[in-house]
């Protein structure tokens, strides 16, 4: 099973990103990088012009690099933009809306986990498609990925799920960074670059809940399933995903790396987690089909 | 074709059956079509009491028939992998008894109505999100796809854009439940219950919420136990939605709406402009509603519908007070400024 | 935690011992209920998961409040003490005249809590589920119920009905 790192959902800025990317490309032990804007269009040409030294610093890296498309496309700036990526013939893409599955016409391509592949009869539909690679949604739980898994392997796909991250939970055309500050979408002014994890959401009794990323919501908690890895493996799967968060993400790789190859035992791993990750809370719900915020612990589980 | 020739008036009215009883007062309260589903996760309405067995069904779909009224089985969740036969039963179970089409959101589930009952119409799903001319084309040219029920987050010049590229109807919700989050790419609920919006059909689940009066006679609305929202007593409510509650962020210490207050919409004053834009379809929100709502909500729009059809302007009954929070909105339909 | 009997809402009734007017209710209230279940199969089985449980239903103008488990072999529908209420599963509670429009498909019931005219605790599914039960039943329980008991049964509704103005 291979490491991939996945798309950036944050606003940061164009400095920051080319660092981040350049330390990824030497040191972060990840198959695969997936770069692109999947969340807001307004983003995009901020980091356009970067883009080419980044993949090319990447590939040097020995990395394998995959553009992703926008998972909301309404706008013409986003048609056009979502079309554009699609005459890539120079890398592999991720596609994250059906506007994209139009456009690239049954040449090959991934899917992104906003294509919501949920099920044996989509993913055969998808790699009749030209789909070489699916990212199966979050919230799926394990049972479900596993039937999932092996249905894309007999198809000889890739399949791919989230191992680290806060848990994508929704896509609206609404602007809540810009609401949260009294703008509308079109006047944001880009607020959401001060929150380079997210903008966090607490009840009115005080419990953290929820990540607000401009039109996206996210989950408070990390996802971690590192004591899932070996089972996941099992399953079939093929690569784990981990979603780029404010942290040292090259010692998270190392981290997940060591557990998968290295026989670093899951618990162990999450300490070393916990520091890398400090102050920020664990969850693994969604693979063991409960509410996504709670942390099932393994040994309980098989004790 | 029997299917087509019963699609053909433009402004047609999509009304909600939550029961067969909601269903029987659709019809009477002059709906076009009335949209329904099964008592299982194969729909988004997938609440306790509510919806129909095979058998209501079959006869509902006779008595709207008998009156010149369509049935639409909502098939419009993602089947987790390993449960897809529960969708194909639905879907054989639609064709048996003659639903006039299915309105579905998985590439699965529509590929497999596509091959198997090709005489089934297929509406796309509000839960596909298909927001752009070539989502929506991809869907009509790989599956036949016949309508389109648009995402509530466009505004009217967009949809008319939308409709000169497409080679399908266009519904659009004009009532009720005003969703924020893009149908069907929101796991809000599974993350704070473990029952998936998309694979089970529900939306903040009754039985993980729980109303919980306060000393002080605020009520306050929970789901897995998680605080949604609280209202001082008099103060008028809403669903216990996550994306309906009030929060707190570090520079808004006194917590508020941070996706959406509860408001319903109401698109009654802009039914001519939709009808000019191209909006083939006006979709009536509401399958967990009672049939009281059925009752006031389909009349008042029967005769909306009617007046402009005859050139006249509608008189437009008050329906606020059966909206959430008892507020209304005309949501994205009217202005960019609500993104 | 809620809790009906930390509280008493506003009642015209002074508080007195309703045993009396209870016992008179109990063998007329009985006779509704089996009524319903006989009549109407078919929304005992929207209630399935719930035919055991207990149901409260306050009228905020009685003096006590109403008793349903929805099992159709052995329903119970009876007058209980208001000050305390009883164990129960799900309290639903509200103006008479809202309870007897929405069990006969008149009034809304999330209209009803939007505005908090309607107050429910306890298994919200249960009373989501009894709710949908009840709005599938074509025609009026109420209209039913009035005349099983002959011309002074539907006097007394259309008494009601006209003081609420419904």
């Amino acid at each position: 099973m291979e490491l991939t790192l996945g798309p950036l959902a944050y606003h940061w800025t164009v400095e920051r990103k080319r660092d981040f990317y350049a330390r990824i490309a030497d040191e972060a032990p990840v198959d695969t990088v997936y770069l692109g804007e999947v969340i807001c269009s307004k983003r995009a040409p901020f980091f356009e012009r970067e883009m080419p030294q980044v993949i090319e610093r990447l590939q040097r890296g020995g990395k394998r690099v995959v553009l992703c498309s926008l998972a909301e496309v309404m706008l013409k700036r986003e048609r056009q933009a979502t079309a554009d990526l699609m005459e890539s013939e120079d890398h592999e893409i991720e596609i994250n809306n059906a506007a994209g599955l139009l456009a690239r016409d049954g040449r090959s391509h991934r899917v992104g986990p906003f294509l919501n592949a949920y099920n044996e009869a989509t993913i055969t539909w998808m790699a009749d498609q030209g789909a070489t690679h699916v990212c199966l949604p979050t919230e799926m739980p394990g049972e479900a990925v596993g039937i999932a898994a092996k249905a894309a392997r007999d198809l000889d796909l890739g399949v791919e799920v989230q191992v680290f991250g806060r848990a994508p939970l929704a896509v609206s055309a609404r602007c809540y960074h810009a609401r949260a500050h009294g703008r509308t979408k079109d006047n944001c002014q880009f607020i959401c670059e001060d929150d380079p994890d997210g903008m966090p959401l607490a009840t009115r009794d005080d419990q953290p809940i929820l990540r607000v990323n401009g039109i996206q919501t996210q989950s408070e908690s990390y996802i971690e399933l590192l004591a899932e890895l070996p089972e996941m493996k099992a399953l079939g799967i093929t690569h784990a995903r981990l979603l780029p968060q404010n942290v040292d993400m090259v010692a998270v790789a190392q981290v997940f790396n060591d557990v998968l190859n290295s026989g670093l035992d899951a618990d162990d791993g999450r300490s070393r987690l916990s520091t890398i990750c400090a102050g920020t809370a664990f969850s693994n719900g969604f693979w063991h089909g409960v509410a996504g915020y709670r942390h099932i612990n393994r040994k309980a589980v098989a004790a | 074709m029997r299917a087509e020739g019963r699609f053909s008036e433009a402004g047609e009215l999509v009304c909600p059956a939550g029961t067969p009883a909601a269903l029987r007062t659709a019809v009477d309260a002059g709906a076009d079509s009335v949209y329904c589903g099964f008592r299982n996760a194969t729909n988004a309405r997938n609440f306790p009491g509510l919806n129909f067995s095979p058998e209501e069904l079959e006869a509902s779909v006779a008595y709207a028939h008998q009156r010149g009224a369509k049935v639409l089985l909502a098939l419009n969740t993602y089947p987790p992998a390993g449960k897809v036969d529960l969708w194909r039963d639905a879907a054989a179970i639609a064709a048996r008894v003659g639903v006039d089409a299915c309105i579905v959101a998985d590439m699965g589930v529509a590929q497999h109505i596509a091959t198997n009952h090709p005489s089934l119409r297929l509406h796309l799903s509000v839960q596909a999100a298909a927001s752009s001319p070539e989502a929506i084309r991809y869907y009509c040219q790989n599956f036949g796809v016949k309508r389109v029920v648009l995402p509530r987050i466009l505004t009217i010049p967009e949809i008319r854009a939308i409709k000169q590229e497409i080679p399908c109807e266009i519904e659009t919700f004009i009532f009720g439940n005003h969703g924020l989050m893009v149908e069907g790419r929101c796991s809000l609920t599974n993350w704070m219950t473990g029952e998936s919006t998309n694979m089970d059909g529900v939306c903040s689940p009754a039985a993980k919420v729980t109303y919980e009066e306060d000393a002080d006679g605020a009520l306050r609305s929970c789901l897995g136990g998680v605080t949604i929202d609280s209202f001082a007593p008099g103060e008028t409510a809403g669903y216990p939605t996550i994306c309906k509650g009030r929060y707190t962020a570090p520079h808004r210490p006194e917590g508020y709406y941070a996706f959406e207050e509860p408001v319903s919409l109401n698109l009654s004053r802009l039914l001519p402009d939709l009808m000019e834009a191209g909006v083939h379809a006006f979709k009536i929100e509401g399958r967990q509603r009672s049939k009281s709502y059925v009752r006031k909500v389909v009349g008042s729009f029967r005769e909306a519908v009617d007046a402009i059809r005859a050139g006249a302007t509608p008189d437009l009954a008050d329906l606020v007070a059966l909206t959430e929070g008892q507020k209304e909105t005309q949501g994205a339909f009217k202005t960019k400024k609500w993104r | 935690m809620t809790d009906a009997t930390t509280h008493r809402p506003a009642s015209r009734w002074p508080i007195f011992p309703t045993a009396p007017v209870r016992a008179l209710l109990q063998p007329v209230l009985a006779r509704v209920v089996r009524r319903i279940a006989r009549r109407h199969p078919e929304m005992f089985a929207r209630i399935a998961p719930y035919q055991q449980a207990d149901f409260l239903i306050v009228a905020r103008e009685l003096p006590f409040a109403l008793h349903l488990r929805p099992d159709p072999e052995q329903p119970v529908f009876r007058a209980v003490p208001r000050y305390p209420l009883p164990d129960h599963d799900a309290r639903i509670e509200g103006p008479f005249m809202l309870l007897l429009n929405l069990v006969d498909g008149e009034d809304d019931g999330d209209a009803a809590f939007f505005s908090r005219d309607l107050v429910i605790s306890g298994n919200t599914e249960a009373v989501v589920s009894l709710r949908n039960a009840l709005d599938d039943v074509d025609g009026s329980i109420a209209q039913e119920t009035a005349d099983l008991f002959g011309p002074p049964g539907r006097a007394v509704l259309g008494v009601l009905r006209r003081r609420s103005g419904t």
